[in-house]
């Protein structure tokens, strides 16, 4: 069985830690993160550049609209994710725009930061 | 060297930076892949040249030097720096041999620069009000200052808004190319889209000081003539004749003391000849692609107008015709109140009244104050004097802009 586990954190919190706190933070989770992985627990894992940089593709009609900004309506849940390795931003929204999902719902684009532990 | 020397290369080093800084600074964002970067650059190139140039002369191809030297700076800063960050020789090294020799590229790497600019600045993935600013910083070179008054908000703003977006562009890595052909009929639209914004920011000056926002329009005329130079597509030629007919129209549109004047009452003798026999010809252009779409469609609505030497001899039957392929070709509620008033000119205000309460009684333009004022109009035409002021009110109530204010309270006046 595999599940998704997704770390919610208000940002503005997050930044507002003195940097020191921010880093043993950073670092207890990559260390948390490399004994799971050594259990066999741990498939993937990455932190999320700041929503600030999320792109959120919808379909309707057969024309993509891409908008700046995270998924933000409650009425839908998540219902589930991709984790792509393409060159560019482009390529994630052509991606995006052809999952089905896309005609019905949402697809919300995050940039992983690059430092993931797994 | 004299002061007369020195005095003579500062003012040529100011207009290479006026025309070409940002074709360099567009070489230099691809060439270095960061947009902090390569202004850095940009301006440390400039502050050589006008030590150098006023030393050995001027160098034959201006640009080609300060976007060599621009680089050349960016990778020597970056080996300065390497001695305390560990990733960044590799980084300059990188740039050293990937980079290609950038003495030898012609005209067109140089056009193609400046429309992986334009269409990152315009990406789809930038909030819109991103996309305008970007677009007037990075690719027309206003200072945050300037676009800050335009847009009547704070520097502040604007300077967080444009570090947000190059940080989305880095961060999420929005790549800097012209877009595929598959995604590029999209991504020309959201372009056009920020140009037209700008001429109408400019155009209709919503509110405050009109005059520093004017220079909007003249900022997107200038914007749409580079895109026709680089891309001559039939919508890119159709959007710089839409602005320059109606950009043709300035000098008439206000009373020197500010008040507004309907196209009917302008004195069509202070239209811009050159403006409409520009716009005129590239409408021509267009039309001949045989690939109308809304602005030129707009843009010949804009030509018939201009055509008529009096507001009598207007050709209302062809604009009403004309509406009718721009419905088909982007249905609105807007543009279907533009057809109902040109219905009101060919067939009288009672056929277009009909029309104008229909688009209103779906309450798509509830709060859309041309839809009450033109309502207004038809029924003073028709003499309804009462609902002709119950339509005035509802349209002073829901403008903003300070000329139309003054101009419904002087109809107001008039139907006492």
């Amino acid at each position: 069985m595999k599940y998704l586990c997704l770390v919610y954190v208000e940002e503005k919190i997050l930044h507002a830690l003195p940097s020191a706190q921010r880093q043993t933070i950073s670092d207890e989770s990559m260390a948390y993160c490399d004994r799971l992985q050594k259990l066999g627990q741990l498939v993937t894992a990455s932190p999320l550049h700041p929503v600030d940089t999320a792109t959120t593709v919808r379909v309707r009609d057969g024309k993509t609209s891409t908008i700046d900004g995270p998924f933000a309506e409650t009425k839908e849940q998540l219902g589930g994710f991709l984790l792509l390795d393409v060159p560019d931003l482009n390529d994630a929204i052509r991606i995006a725009a052809q999952f089905p999902a896309a005609r019905i719902g949402s697809v919300e684009v995050r940039p992983m930061k690059e430092q993931g532990c797994a | 060297m004299s002061e007369n020397q020195s005095q003579q290369v500062r003012t040529l080093v100011d207009e290479v930076y006026r025309t070409q800084s940002r074709q360099v600074l567009a070489t230099l964002i691809r060439l270095l892949g960061d947009f902090d970067a390569a202004e850095e650059a940009l301006h440390e190139a400039f502050a050589v040249a006008v030590e150098q140039w006023a030393r050995e002369g001027v160098p034959a191809n201006p640009r080609a030097w300060l976007v060599s030297t621009g680089r050349f700076k960016a990778i020597d800063g970056m080996r300065r720096r390497a001695r305390f960050d560990a990733s960044l020789p590799d980084l300059a090294h990188h740039l050293e041999i990937t980079t290609d020799p950038v003495l030898d590229e012609g005209e067109d790497a140089v056009e193609d620069d400046r429309l992986r600019l334009i269409f990152t600045c315009c990406h789809p993935a930038l909030s819109p009000e991103s996309q305008v600013s970007m677009t007037l910083r990075e690719v027309c070179g206003l200072t945050t200052d300037e676009i800050a008054r335009a847009f009547l908000t704070k520097p502040t703003t604007i300077a967080q808004r444009i570090v947000r977006a190059k940080g989305k562009i880095r961060d999420a890595r929005i790549p800097y190319e012209v877009p595929s052909e598959t995604d590029f009929p999209d991504r020309l639209d959201a372009v056009l889209r920020v140009v037209y914004l700008v001429f109408n920011e400019g155009y209709s000056a919503s509110s405050g000081d009109s005059l520093t926002r004017h220079d909007l329009s003249g900022e997107a005329i200038r914007l749409g003539r580079v895109l026709v130079g680089l891309l001559p597509e039939a919508e890119v030629l159709g959007l710089l004749a839409l602005m320059l007919l109606q950009d043709s129209r300035r000098a008439a549109r206000t009373s020197p003391t500010g008040d507004l004047i309907l196209l009917e009452q302008q004195d069509r003798s202070l239209w811009n000849r050159d403006q409409i026999a520009e716009g005129t010809a590239l409408v021509e252009r267009a039309l001949a692609t045989r690939q109308v779409g809304p602005y030129t469609i707009q843009a010949v609505i804009a030509a018939v107008h201009a055509d008529a030497p009096e507001a009598a001899l207007t050709d209302w039957a062809q604009i009403v015709g004309l509406y009718d392929v721009l419905l088909q070709a982007e249905s609105s509620p807007v543009v279907e109140l533009n057809r109902a008033v040109a219905v009101a000119m060919r067939d009288g205000p009672l056929a277009g009244l009909a029309l104008v309460d229909v688009i209103l009684s779906r309450g798509d333009l509830t709060n859309y104050h041309l839809a009450h004022s033109a309502r207004a109009d038809l029924c003073r035409r028709l003499g309804r004097t009462v609902e002709s002021k119950a339509s005035y009110e509802r349209a002073l109530a829901l403008t903003q802009q300070e000329p139309e204010r003054r101009f419904l309270e002087g109809r107001l006046r008039e139907l006492g």
